[in-house]
């Protein structure tokens, strides 16, 4: 059945199985593959994306139920990979893995949206439901606080290098999926 | 035009390699290494010709140096989130003396041809790599160096590099290596290719860690950028035109076999194009022409189901009905294991491990006496991207997409299941999401390989569910330990004793990694040892799962110290001091590793570790006393005054090369509920941390992945068949570690004056012990089988 909901502020249409999740509507129908698949289940956080703003388990949504949404992907978090959150991911290397990172982001862009100054338990009791298998949970701490600074106001100060300028495959997300067979050829 | 020059040091005589130096089309330089020209060579040399193979030449490059002066790395190891990627291209880069700024890595495919030893486990990419990639940036920067020298006519000696620029000062000139590569790709003339260019080669002069500008800096992940912008990365994110998607139905009985299903079922539903059954294949033969055992680390039997979309082929699978035929282990049980350990530690033990002066007799005179039984359960691995590869069959060649941690042993086990010949596979390393061990067997890749060859020309994805990843997993083994010790009447511990017992195919064989190494702490360092061992015949597959044996052994051994301790009326840290003194420098060698009949014990050290006594790594008691000294006085150990409810606990542990002390301070309150409050780890892992960024973080996940295990891991069989089913916090599921969960740790390195190595695992086994000798130093409570979730933990 065809349904339409505007993803990253783009009205997409697209005609599956209605029970499908939406989690494999973006990654399969739509490739896009940053929200991730974990348990299936709505245990782990990987597949998050925020509907009207709240941060939701993209594989527990029915496509069916959708008609009309406003679903945000990590894609579409920021238009050239620069919210803060991001910023601050990148400037405190939260990263090991990097498998439940988008899943992280989207749900700390929904705390920090809501609570602009998050304390430490503000910021277990949001982001509990996103597992972090390596246990960067403390950097996870730390980089939603210096987002919240950078939102603040107080600018990207990289402890090291940084991230490297101009590298050709690191062109700014602009919401358009790309290949991964096209990168890896 | 080619020149190639053979690279090696005394250290690295097993790395055989080839740096090749070549001109790019279009301008600049690559150096690749090259091992089949190597022995090519060889056999010329030797006058045999007719097994000279050639292999082709392959672009595929470790350096490559272009015109825009930036230098193209490739990353050989897979990357599961390690961090290999950018530290062991940092080494590289640093040797090289190039900014950081100018490198772009690569991921290399597999081809242990050109880049040698390709896997991710064991904590080895450091050890097997800090001198060898060195050399290779430091060849590199010779050659530019060498070309300037050409260009300017002025000597070699005159010049200096900084920036990836060569600099001569006397006369103000500077070329960018990107001006310099196309001639130094042409400089070494072919007549060098003899011993005195060899053995100037091995006298490549290398950086004084002083001079280090990229090693041991704060180098942000290679991709994080595209991992936090959510770009396709993984195994799982692979996709092209055409592809279809699979899943694999396997019996929940382990190794059970599908003997009739409704496929003409399930090819109705929506989207179904394919199902069918996979048998398993028939065993190899031996040498004397008997079958092998079932190798149910491969294929194994099951249902495949192929269609348009992964969700349509879940959606099919509902509507699968399979007759199973569930084999002989349909009776196991985790109470039933039990069971078996406890009538077996009334025996005599299958075999005898190590038996150091007299046990009985010190036993039997100790001042104070302690038994106790630890147990550690079976865990699963639950890296957070399930398993997966996708596998195109075409014109008989097959090409494989596939996030694995061996690639060569991934790559083998396809050629011998399905009559492949290795030079028809391609196979692209993709990055993990998480390994942990997991990814070290390939079952999914040869699974994923045989499910393509049923249906040539079309590219498929095998992608399976949290379910099936839960309840196939290779689980870290159990074990139970029976102790039986003692010490004297000056609190010195002179009696050990441990009947160690694990599972296998039958009563005398270990399962995977589920041996015990007779060199294992604190043997050696007691006079009176004694280690024995026994089999539980089980169907249960085991693997390695991150820091494999040490993460139950350092439990029951460092909290048996604890009780020990107790005993002898001494505080933890200074029992352990005095432990540590008792180095026995007359005991015996450990015997042939025969006896252990398994994976690596004692130490287990990496290859190309530095070897003790049977060839297995030496414990360095010196190295072990000072990072327990130090996590000690970090601390503040036995200089605080801690509230009712809460405690400090100590452990350490040397694995992979690494020593690792750590004291865990946790608060249970009176209902009995843990909180950890903080975590000091003290580790030593040689002179240099490559990367700290990166180091930190992994230590501190290393430490909380630890904690993890304790506090509520734990896989249970009933029927022949795993319990848990997915990720969840009821007794019946699996618990990962959440973020409430998560303390400061504190991370201190202790730089030595040992080759640096490496940091994937070492730091979580103390971790585990320490928590538990916290929780009891917290209630009194003292808690022999692990998780501490099913302790009674209740206090006041």
């Amino acid at each position: 059945m065809p349904v339409t909901f505007k993803l990253n502020g783009k009205s997409t249409t697209v005609d599956v199985a209605a029970d499908t999740p939406l989690l494999w509507v973006l990654r399969d129908t739509l490739n896009y593959k940053g929200t991730k698949f974990g348990c299936g289940v709505g245990q782990c956080g990987a597949c998050t994306v925020q509907r009207a703003g709240v941060a939701v388990r993209s594989c527990q949504l029915k496509i069916s139920t959708l008609e009309g949404a406003d679903i945000k992907t990590i894609e579409g978090l920021s238009a050239d990979g620069t919210h803060a959150l991001q910023k601050a991911w990148e400037e405190l290397d939260v990263p090991q893995c990097g498998y439940c990172q988008a899943g992280q982001i989207m749900s700390a862009a929904s705390l920090l949206d809501k609570n602009p100054n998050p304390s430490d338990a503000d910021i277990d009791a949001a982001m509990n439901g996103n597992i972090c298998r390596c246990a960067t949970y403390i950097r996870i701490r730390a980089g939603i606080k210096r987002a919240a600074e950078i939102k603040r106001g107080a600018g990207a100060q990289p402890a090291s290098g940084g991230k490297p300028e101009g590298r050709p495959e690191d062109a700014p997300a602009d919401g358009r999926p790309r290949s991964l067979f096209e990168t890896a050829r | 035009m080619a020149t190639s020059v053979r690279i090696s040091t005394k250290k690295n005589l097993d790395r055989r390699g080839f740096l090749r130096v070549s001109s790019i089309a279009g301008g600049g330089m690559m150096i690749a290494v090259y091992a089949p020209e190597l022995e090519a060579m060889a056999a010329k040399l030797s006058g045999n010709t007719k097994n000279t193979r050639r292999a082709d030449y392959t672009p595929n490059a470790f350096i490559k140096i272009t015109p825009d002066n930036i230098i193209t790395i490739t990353s050989k190891n897979p990357e599961i989130g390690q961090g290999v990627k950018t530290h062991l291209s940092m080494v590289i880069a640093d040797e090289l003396d190039v900014d950081w700024k100018d490198v772009r890595i690569v991921q290399g495919d597999h081809n242990p041809a050109i880049y040698g030893g390709q896997g991710a486990g064991g904590s080895t990419a450091t050890p097997q790599n800090w001198n060898y990639l060195r050399q290779v940036g430091a060849y590199g920067r010779s050659l530019l160096v060498a070309a300037a020298a050409a260009t300017w006519s002025v000597p070699e000696s005159e010049l200096t590099t900084a920036s990836g620029t060569v600099f001569h000062k006397a006369s103000n000139r500077s070329m960018k290596y990107g001006a310099l590569a196309d001639k130094a790709a042409t400089l070494v003339p072919a007549t060098q290719l003899n011993q005195q260019a060899l053995a100037a080669l091995t006298t490549l002069k290398l950086k004084d860690p002083s001079e280090y500008k990229i090693i041991g800096t704060k180098v942000p992940g290679y991709d994080t950028h595209k991992i936090v912008t959510g770009q396709p990365l993984y195994g799982i994110d692979f996709t092209m035109p055409g592809m279809l998607y699979a899943t694999y139905v396997k019996c929940a009985v382990f190794a059970g076999k599908a003997t009739s299903a409704n496929l003409d079922d399930i090819k109705k539903e929506p989207g179904i194009r394919h199902a069918f059954i996979l048998e398993e294949p028939a065993p190899q033969l031996g040498q004397n022409g008997t079958p092998m055992p079932r190798n149910l680390a491969g294929l194994l039997s099951g249902v495949a189901i192929i269609g348009d979309s992964w969700w349509q082929v879940q959606s099919a699978k509902k509507k699968l009905n399979v007759q199973w035929d569930e084999g002989t282990t349909v009776n196991d049980s985790s109470a039933g294991f039990h069971a078996t350990a406890e009538t077996l530690s009334k025996g005599t033990p299958n075999r005898n491990l190590r038996k150091d002066g007299d046990f009985a007799a010190a036993y039997a005179s100790a001042a104070k006496k302690v038994d106790a039984m630890y147990f550690i359960p079976f865990i699963s691995h639950a890296p957070l991207e399930p398993q997966n590869t996708a596998a195109l069959f075409k014109d008989g060649k097959l090409e494989l997409w596939s996030a694995t941690q061996q690639p060569t042993s991934g790559r083998q086990l396809v050629v011998n299941t399905l009559n492949i010949k290795t030079e028809d596979i391609t196979l692209h390393i993709m990055r993990s999401g998480g390994g942990f061990g997991r990814r070290l067997t390939n079952d999914y890749m040869v699974e994923a390989a045989a499910i393509a060859k049923a249906v040539p020309g079309v590219p498929v994805k095998l992608l399976w569910t949290r379910e099936e990843d839960i309840q196939h997993d290779f689980y870290r083994p159990v074990q139970w330990h029976y102790f039986s010790g003692g010490v004297d009447a000056a609190g010195k511990l002179v009696a050990w004793r441990d009947h160690y017992m694990s599972t296998g195919p039958d009563a005398n064989t270990f399962g995977n990694s589920a041996a015990i190494g007779n060199n294992e702490f604190p043997a050696r360092f007691i006079r009176n040892f004694q280690l024995e061992a026994s089999i539980i015949p089980s169907g249960v597959p085991t693997g390695a799962l991150r820091a494999p044996g040490s993460n139950g052994i350092a439990f029951a051994v460092q909290c048996y110290i604890d009780e020990l301790a107790e005993a002898a009326k001494k505080d933890p840290v200074e029992f352990r001091r005095d432990l540590l003194s008792q180095w026995q420098a007359d005991a015996p060698p450990p015997a042939p590793a025969g006896g252990a009949g398994g994976p690596p014990g004692g130490g287990r050290g990496g290859p190309g570790g530095p070897g003790g006594p049977g060839g297995q790594p030496q414990f360095d008691a010196g190295r072990m006393r000072a990072v327990l000294d130090l996590v000690a006085e970090k601390a503040g150990w036995g200089k605080t005054t801690l509230p009712n409810g809460t405690g400090m606990g100590v452990a350490f542990h040397y694995s992979h090369l690494g020593y690792f002390a750590e004291v865990v301070q946790a608060t249970v309150s009176k209902a009995g509920a843990i909180k950890v409050d903080k975590v000091w780890m003290a580790g030593d892992v040689g002179s240099q941390v490559i990367n700290p960024l990166h180091a930190e973080n992994q230590a501190q996940g290393g430490v909380l992945d630890g904690l993890a295990e304790a506090l509520g891991q734990e896989i249970t069989i009933e029927k022949g068949r795993v319990v848990q089913t997915n990720f969840g916090t009821n007794a019946n599921q699996f618990a990962l570690m959440r973020i409430r969960q998560a303390c400061p740790v504190e991370i201190n390195f202790l730089k030595t004056n040992n080759p640096p190595t490496g940091l994937g695992e070492p730091m979580l086994p103390p971790a585990v012990a320490g928590l538990v000798n916290a929780v009891y130093a917290a209630t009194g409570k003292r808690v022999r089988a692990l998780p501490l979730s099913k302790a009674d933990l209740k206090w006041g």
